[in-house]
């Protein structure tokens, strides 16, 4: 502060001290500095608060929104995965009782095919022993008759020889084949 | 400058008479070239602003977007950062100061205006004034009178003995140091800073009237003149810098609760 006013006293003399405010100036300043504060701050302030709470908003809308829509979107790929797992397992369930069915269905017709044949078998084997049997009845009465008849004839005809005894079975058996 | 003309046996250097500028009407004190000035500036921050915010848009264009950095750099940088939650209240009165400061500061340096106003003491005095009356005003409202007083003059947390040296320095600095300080740092920097500008320029000038030796001087002391310029700009942005922000953190002080 003295160099100032000392340096002020250097110059030439003309100048007044610097440091003494202007009367004028004073009041100058007052005005024109009041004037701009009422000016901002009734203009200018109010309208940039505006503007920055109005972007405020719109960025927080924003992601407000975004994020809403994400919530969506999540929920609905949780439903369509649960969806998804929901007919996986239904098709699984499905082909397993396919399958199961299948097996049950063959299984059947195995079992009745067996029993089919067991029945045929049984059947055949009834039949080849019924036939047997009349055969062995028949072939009985046969050989009963058969016996009897080459006994007489046996009887009948002197059995002198080995020749004849020959000749006769011969006879007989071709009796036998002519017969039959 | 007349006066310089006239000197024609020799180089004057410039002096506060440069800053003694005469009525431009008569002998009427407030036609002056700074109250020219001053109110050229109140205009002009006021167009600028008006025009900037007047639509206010969410998507600013590129005149709002101007307005709304400078408008935000105090808001934010300055009264949010500095004041804390209470800042809004202080918003336009910082915001009015800053721009202010800064506008005329500016004109120091930009063409055909070329004069700081606030190397004219009045003003940074006015400013100050201003300062001084709101922290105090809203240390008083906030703590109440006697508090306060107590606060600045017994600082709590200090041994008894000192307050006779601590007492009569607290007070100086709330009721003197800081508004002086405050405007004489602002008018001493755009003072010192213009002067220097007319050194290097009119210095300039004379030696181009000089022998040939002394012309071929001249441009250094012009490039010199350019590049203080360019150091002006940067002081001249910085002293509406400080002298806001200390006006923010002194009302900041105002509104801090010693515990």
């Amino acid at each position: 502060m003295m160099s100032l006013i000392s340096f002020s006293n250097w110059a030439a003399g003309e100048g007044a001290n610097p440091l003494i405010p202007h009367t004028a100036e004073l009041i100058v300043g007052f005005i024109a500095f009041s004037l701009l504060f009422l000016v901002l701050r009734s203009k200018v302030v109010p309208m940039f608060e505006k503007a920055f709470a109005e972007r405020t908003e719109a960025i927080q809308g924003g992601m407000e929104k975004a994020e809403r829509a994400q919530i969506e979107a999540e929920r609905a790929l949780a439903q369509y995965t649960t969806q998804l797992n929901e007919a996986r397992g239904e098709a699984q369930k499905i082909r397993e009782d396919a399958r199961a069915q299948g097996a049950a269905i063959i299984e059947d017709l195995r079992s009745k095919a067996a029993e089919e044949a067991a029945r045929i078998t049984a059947a055949a084997t009834a039949a080849i022993e019924a036939e047997r049997q009349q055969a062995v009845t028949s072939l009985r009465n046969e050989v009963g008759s058969l016996a009897t008849e080459l006994a007489g004839k046996i009887v009948g005809e002197a059995l002198d020889d080995q020749v004849r005894q020959s000749r006769i079975v011969d006879r007989f058996i071709a009796d036998l084949e002519k017969s039959k | 400058m007349g006066v310089r003309l006239a000197a024609e046996d020799g180089f004057q250097p410039p002096s506060t008479a440069d800053f003694e500028l005469p009525p431009v009407f008569g002998d009427n004190p407030y036609t002056t070239k700074p109250v020219f000035l001053v109110f050229f500036s109140v205009i002009l921050i006021s167009v600028f602003f008006i025009l900037a915010s007047r639509k206010a848009l969410v998507v600013p264009s590129k005149l709002q977007f101007a307005g709304e950095s400078i408008y935000g750099f105090v808001r934010n940088d300055l009264a949010r950062d500095v004041i804390g939650h209470e800042f809004m209240r202080f918003v336009p009165y910082l915001f009015t100061l800053f721009t202010f400061i800064l506008t005329n500061n500016l004109f120091g340096i930009i063409p055909f205006l070329q004069f700081p106003t606030m190397s004219r003491v009045s003003f940074p005095y006015v400013l100050a004034l201003f300062t001084f009356v709101i922290f105090h005003y809203v240390a008083i409202k906030h703590k109440g009178l006697i508090t306060y007083l107590k606060e600045i003059m017994f600082m709590p947390g200090v041994p008894k003995p000192v307050y006779v040296l601590l007492t009569p320095i607290e007070v100086a600095t709330y009721f003197i140091v800081r508004p002086l300080t405050l405007s004489l740092r602002l008018f001493a920097n755009m003072f010192a800073g213009h002067l220097l500008l007319l050194v290097f320029i009119l210095g300039g000038e004379h030696l181009l009237q000089g022998v040939i030796g002394l012309k071929l001087v001249s441009p250094f002391a012009f490039a010199f003149g350019i590049a203080l310029t360019f150091f002006e700009f940067m002081v001249q942005c910085l002293q509406a810098y400080i002298f806001t922000l200390l006006t923010a953190l002194y009302i900041a002080g105002a509104l801090a609760d010693e515990h």
